[in-house]
């Protein structure tokens, strides 16, 4: 079968080739319900080279936060990745505790994304900040809470033991909590990841904007890692769902990676299903959604633990 | 409601009673001082009746404007026209006791060089340069005309407010406008909205006209509205001619009217479908404004209706084949419009999103002089097409449709039951069509005479005023688009909203740049 040197190249390529593919599937989707051909299903990558090889623009208001916006949050969340099991193929990096590391890098890209969104001086990057960070204050009780669930079932707090093997089983001890879980996650992988119904990737009006906003500023190449990055953050968001939600592990490593795989592009196309289907929630509905998913997974924390 | 006798019963009626398409001998209508008509304006609006225009023009040997004005809204069918004389560059504003002259007044002291005693906020319109040298209103660079965008904004101080600056270049592909937002958080206080970035001087081009190019600047005052604007301008001339299109002609004129209504209303559901992120409507409302606009393409060969209305009738007959065309292309378009649009008013999220949303209150409405799509979202019946008809519009006998939350859900909804009126409408003028000739020969204008125009496009009501000279030539156009008015709702629908609805807002109302700009 795959011998494990083989499959951490392919874990490396899914893991940073993988990402921008999800994004095409999403858009592809969306083409197909409203009756277009859409674009290729490789066109994010084309984006990418077409953005690497442009110019930027650079306001002179700005200083080396502005420029290391996208850097630190694109080599945040390649870091993380790094941590994330992806399939039932084991994570390239794990130590007892790494989940909090997980956190506090999603924790540390969101900051300088900020930073440099309000480096800017721009009202409108100001807006999105400030929409984006408190947004994030509300999904993250969400996203830990269910962390903490895998945590208490699993007994671990390493990642690559959270989202292992193990997890099969606990579905059947476990069900109902997990199945919380999982809700919860889907509303803060949306949330995160600038989707409808709770930000319109599609959109042009800064005005409504979350997250796009706070990156108008950046172009050309920086604004390619940006891209990247949002992929990338996907990917991590995606993944870890999947292995929540779908934790098959055959032993069989290429039926495991082809379950997971199939997952991802599930997940796109529900996403993508969701895009063509829901209209956007009014800002203010938006922290509703994340404190009902906060409540889901903080009450599956105290099924687990009664 | 009051009734003008109150006005008649006056020693001197300073104000004329006259009909739409009327030509009026410049003589006839009374010329008094500004006191006194700006008393009569007064006393009209506040028994129910509105401000249709209010321009100035300086005469022939005069050194001053006189200011000219439309009343109507009192008695169907009737308007009144007012002719007041200035004796000082300074006089007091009639919008302390009317806003809806709001927009009027700064236009006639940016173009007169005028100054409005009292009026609240005197600032350039269109940031053009005057056309008379008098008291500058406000201090102008040497180059003639304010940069547009300068000048003093509404602020709102304090430190947790801050500032939101949008355009003039925005992000989607509209025209430029600059919007001031004063906002507490995500919360807006004021919006103030400045445009003038399209001014291109339509009303200055016609001077001495009608030109071989008017026609065609004014089918180009408000792209979208092409066949309002031009049908506007050529009753106007028809008017003034004497000349009586015949009612093939006018059949359609009508129809045409009532396609860009249909394109336009199917096309703003499909922007708002999109602003709030729905894509089933705003994929498929795409495509069906495109199916109207080809319907007018049929009929005359541009799909915005551009060369259709002359004066005199229209350039293009409609023969029977080109009817069935139509008419086939015009109910399978209506189906689809209707399943799309039912898509529209299924979806919770979206209903959550219109409803409340940039709420107009109906006195807000009332006291702006709001009118068209925006007017009767807040429950005010303003329709030319029932107010002021032309022939054909007292046999089609139209209903307005009225909604009363004034909100983007109200506004969505008066489109969709218009369009749902529109469709039937074509078809029954197309079915209907009298024999007959399509175009008239055109005669002279009638000298020192003025006429009012006024067409319900599918933004609301447009209105010209056309002056001749003593040789029949144009001295003074005075252009109204429904953007005019409505572009002070937008600022009050913002008014502790959301600053994310903005967009939603803006598309509600769908206002004309160029329109308001000239």
């Amino acid at each position: 079968m795959l011998s494990d040197a083989l499959q951490t190249v392919l874990h490396l390529l899914v893991a940073f080739l993988l990402p921008p593919l999800l994004g095409g599937l999403i858009a592809r989707t969306k083409a197909f319900v409203a009756g277009r051909v859409g674009p290729p299903l490789l066109q994010p990558y084309y984006d990418l080279a077409r953005l690497v090889r442009k110019g930027s623009v650079i306001s002179k208001t700005t200083t080396w936060v502005f420029k290391a916006g996208p850097v630190v949050s694109l080599a945040s969340s390649m870091l993380a990745i790094l941590f994330i099991p992806l399939g039932a193929h084991g994570p390239l990096l794990g130590f007892s505790g790494d989940v909090l590391l997980l956190v506090y890098l999603f924790g540390l890209g969101r900051f300088f994304t900020a930073s440099a969104a309000l480096d800017t001086g721009s009202a409108f990057e100001g807006m999105g900040a400030a929409r984006e960070v408190s947004f994030a204050a509300l999904a993250e009780p969400a996203f830990f809470f269910g962390l903490l669930c895998l945590c208490r079932i699993t007994g671990s707090f390493e990642l690559g033991t959270m989202l292992g093997p193990q997890l099969g089983s606990a579905w059947i001890a476990a069900s109902a909590p997990l199945a919380m879980v999982c809700v919860a996650w889907l509303i803060v992988l949306l949330v995160e990841n600038s989707r409808v119904p709770f930000d319109d990737p599609r959109t042009h009006l800064e005005l409504t904007m979350v997250h796009e906003v706070m990156v108008l500023d950046h172009s050309g190449p920086a604004f390619g890692l940006i891209q990247y990055g949002a992929a990338l953050k996907l990917q991590i968001y995606a993944a870890i769902l999947v292995r929540a939600a779908l934790p098959i592990t055959t032993g069989n490593a290429l039926t495991d990676w082809l379950v997971f795989l199939a997952g991802l592009a599930a997940l796109a196309i529900a996403i993508g299903l969701c895009e063509s289907t829901l209209a956007r929630l009014k800002l203010t509905g938006i922290p509703k959604f994340l404190v009902g998913a906060g409540l889901a997974s903080a009450f599956a924390v105290i099924l687990l633990a009664r | 409601m009051r009734t003008s006798a109150v006005l008649v019963s006056l020693d001197r009626a300073p104000l004329l009673t006259v009909t739409p398409l009327q030509a009026t001998p410049l003589a006839s209508i009374p010329r008094l001082p500004w006191e006194e008509v700006r008393g009569a304006i007064h006393e009209v609006v506040a028994s129910g009746g509105r401000i249709l225009a209010l321009f100035g023009h300086v005469f022939e040997g005069q050194e001053r404007p006189d200011l000219l004005v439309v009343l109507g809204g009192l008695h169907p069918g009737q308007l009144l026209l007012g002719r007041a004389v200035l004796d000082d560059d300074r006089f007091l504003s009639l919008t302390l006791d009317c806003e809806e002259a709001h927009l009027f007044e700064r236009e006639i002291a940016e173009q007169f060089q005028v100054v409005l005693m009292g009026h609240p906020w005197l600032k350039p319109v269109r940031f053009a340069p005057p056309w008379r040298t008098g008291q500058a209103a406000w201090p102008l660079p040497e180059t003639g005309a304010p940069v547009p965008g300068s000048g003093d904004f509404y602020k709102v101080e304090g430190e947790e407010i801050h500032e939101v600056a949008v355009g003039p270049v925005h992000a989607g592909v509209i025209e430029p406008g600059h919007f001031r937002f004063q906002c507490y958080g995500e919360l807006v206080f004021h919006l103030e909205i400045v445009l003038g970035y399209q001014h291109r001087g339509v009303e200055a081009a016609i001077l001495g006209g009608p030109h071989k190019r008017t026609l065609h600047q004014l089918e180009t005052v408000a792209g979208d509205t092409t066949i309002g604007h031009a049908t506007a301008y050529c009753q106007a001339l028809e008017a003034l001619a004497g000349v009586t299109i015949s009612e093939r002609a006018e059949y359609l004129r009508a129809a045409a009217l009532e396609l860009e209504r249909l394109a336009n209303h199917t096309g703003d559901l499909g922007a708002l479908a999109g602003d709030v992120a729905f894509l089933p409507t705003a994929s498929y409302c795409g495509r069906l404004r495109g199916d109207f606009l080809n319907l007018s393409a049929v009929l005359c060969g541009s799909r915005f209706g551009r060369g259709l209305v002359v004066p005199g009738g229209v350039a293009f007959d409609a023969d029977a084949e080109r009817v069935k065309t139509m008419t086939e292309r015009l109910d399978a378009a209506m189906v689809d419009l209707r399943s799309a649009v039912s898509l529209l008013w299924d979806n919770s999220g979206v209903i959550a999103r219109f409803d409340g949303t940039g709420a107009v209150a109906k006195d807000v409405a009332r006291k702006i002089g709001l009118v068209g799509v925006a007017a009767r979202a807040c429950g005010l019946e303003r329709d030319v097409r029932a107010s002021y008809p032309t022939p054909v519009w007292r046999t089609l006998g139209i209903q307005p449709c009225v909604e009363e939350q004034g909100d983007v859900w109200s506004r969505a909804h008066v489109r969709w039951n218009e369009a749902k009126q529109s469709g039937p409408l074509v078809r029954n003028l197309l079915q209907s069509l009298p024999t007959g000739p399509v175009r008239q020969p055109m005669a002279p204008l009638a000298a020192d005479a003025l006429t009012v125009s006024l067409v319900e496009g599918w933004r609301g009501e447009i209105c010209h005023v056309a002056l001749t000279d003593g040789q029949g030539a144009l001295q003074r156009y005075k252009i109204v688009d429904p953007s005019f008015h409505n572009w002070m709702g937008l600022q009050m629908a913002l008014r502790n909203q959301q600053i994310s609805d903005f967009p939603l807002c803006n598309k509600s109302f769908n206002l004309s740049y160029c329109g308001h700009d000239l």
